[in-house]
């Protein structure tokens, strides 16, 4: 699938006014990751969240950090493609230089992204990042 | 008579509260039961007029908090018909309480010995024992579960002989809401070992009808919070005789006798169990939940929460691509399920939405999920405020679900 970017992401969110249309939205993303092969889903890669389960896995290409991530929670794989819209095919400087608290504020998802809920994605945000510092 | 659930649920003043927009549906009963205004009130009330140290004052405020937080003891060996006084021991929690048993049975245990547990056991009542089994090279037994949730009586009894030295069970699971038929349990292991037994009364206590004399075993263990108490309280009951003879626990304040810069000799039961200041509100708070829940009529309460449990029950099996989790025959509080349509996080992130609040995950019970091959669970559990109709608005909202997953 052809990499969805931020504004494209904020532009159709706008444009649902209920929730329902919001996470069908989110959902159908979802559907649309290209999920991890089974071999790939090793503990070295896996985030676990107590409710839901995240895998990410990294590879560089020039200077550019590209991630496969998967979850066996629909949502969470909706939620991953706006994290994936942020990070993903991107540099690390361009990668510490998003403002992703920023980003999730104007998704209005925060609740959904909130540490509290347990279902890996600040996780996988905080492993980005510190992967990205760690190549500047 | 049947349960005036209206007169009940309006002395929850939580459950008037709105989730986006929804009237709270709060089947998360299991995780935590709601607190009514007699529980908040007497707590506050403690805060307000008679705080102060318990046990040690020369002063009026700490003669009303000691008089209120023993009252609550004994508040709660009447109310699980505990023989004395002493034999209710305050800890944090129902893992509180289990460590407590753990830790002192891990000194006796030897290599040689084992333990017994069973396949549904929360984490609180599994990690505790498979730690003292590691620290004593006792060995640890798992009695299996059938595929509908109840526990295998004939395996069970084929693992007790005299090697066994401890048994601890749940009343009741808290994943698939199995009731152990722990009135025909104990005295089968009375007959053929010569075990401790403690029962897990984490999800049991809410439901009634506890009388730890009646039952014979020699621990029971119960949070205040999942029996409309605080966070942070629980009880462990133990019989005087053993209790006396208990490896003490934490050692420190309130819990000595004498004490010289070399040695200390240590309190009489209960405070020889008890070391530090107590969470003295917390006491209060559950003698206040008890004396709530002794005025209502527990034939009423036991009638409504199993028309809930059936009234659950029927709209899960007339639903098409929703597999119960836990079909035992005897069975309270509690529906796991899976969804073809969605992982049990999804559901629950959807419901929520939608103002129901229920939980998702292993449950604190990841072998038991392992032993069931699901990945997790959806679960809502129920507690006396709960209504036929919100279990009804539970199923449309569903279809909901299951529609937008489609």
């Amino acid at each position: 699938m052809s990499q969805i970017s931020t504004q494209e992401i904020l532009d159709d969110l706008e444009f649902f006014d209920n929730w329902e249309e919001r996470y069908k939205y989110i959902i159908d993303l979802g559907k649309e990751l290209t999920p991890m092969p089974e071999s790939k889903r090793t503990p070295e890669r896996l985030v676990k969240g107590c409710q839901s389960d995240v895998w990410l896995d990294v590879d560089k290409q020039d200077d550019k950090l590209i991630f496969h991530v998967d979850s066996d929670a629909i949502i969470v794989r909706g939620l991953l493609v706006l994290v994936m819209a942020a990070y993903n095919e991107k540099s690390a400087q361009q990668i510490v230089d998003f403002d992703i608290e920023g980003y999730f504020s104007q998704l209005d998802l925060e609740r959904h992204i909130s540490p509290t809920r347990g279902n890996g994605l600040r996780a996988i945000v905080a492993k980005i990042q510190a992967l990205a510092k760690a190549g500047l | 008579m049947s349960l005036n659930v209206d007169a009940i649920r309006a002395q929850f003043p939580i459950l008037a509260r709105k989730i986006d927009g929804n009237p709270l549906v709060y089947l998360d009963n299991a995780a935590t039961t709601q607190k009514p205004q007699a529980v908040i009130d007497a707590i506050s009330h403690y805060y307000t007029h008679s705080n102060s140290n318990v046990h040690r004052g020369a002063h009026t405020l700490a003669d009303e908090a000691t008089r209120l937080f023993e009252g609550a003891r004994d508040t709660v060996a009447e109310f699980i018909g505990a023989a004395s006084r002493q034999e209710v021991i305050w800890t944090s929690g129902t893992t509180e309480a289990i460590n407590i048993v753990a830790h002192g049975m891990a000194k006796r245990l030897r290599s040689g010995d084992t333990v017994l547990v069973t396949e549904m056991e929360h984490h609180a009542n599994l990690v505790t024992w498979q730690q003292a089994c590691l620290n004593s090279g006792a060995q640890l037994i798992v009695s299996p579960i059938k595929d509908n949730g109840e526990l295998d009586i004939d395996a069970f009894t084929a693992n007790l002989s005299d090697s066994v030295k401890m048994v601890s069970m749940p009343h009741v699971s808290n994943a698939l809401g199995t009731i152990n038929p722990i009135t025909t349990l104990i005295p089968l292991i009375r007959a053929k070992t010569s075990a401790l037994i403690m029962i897990d009364g984490a999800q049991g206590i809410a439901h009634g009808g506890v009388n730890v004399q009646e039952l014979d075993c020699d621990f029971y263990a119960f949070s205040a919070h999942k029996i409309f108490g605080p966070t942070g309280m629980g009880v462990l009951w133990g019989k005087k005789a053993v209790l006396e003879a208990w490896p003490v626990w934490l050692t420190g304040g309130e819990m000595i006798s004498t004490v010289t810069y070399q040695q200390s000799t240590w309190g009489e039961l209960p405070n020889r169990l008890e070391a530090g200041t107590p969470h003295i509100a917390g006491a209060i708070g559950l003698a206040a939940a008890i004396k709530w829940l002794s005025e209502l009529d527990m034939q009423d309460v036991h009638q409504h929460e199993q028309l809930l449990m059936n009234t659950a029950t029927e709209y899960a099996q007339a639903f098409d691509g929703l597999t119960i989790v836990g079909n035992a025959a005897d069975k309270i509080g509690v529906l796991s399920f899976v969804m073809d349509a969605g992982h049990p996080a999804d559901i629950g992130f959807l419901l929520d939405k939608q103002g129901i609040a229920i939980r998702t995950g292993d449950h604190c019970a990841q072998p038991l999920m392992n032993r069931l091959a699901v990945p997790g669970t959806a679960r809502a559990s129920f507690s006396i405020y709960n209504t036929a109709q919100e279990i009804e608005t539970l199923f449309n909202a569903l279809k909901k679900v299951q529609m937008m997953l489609a």
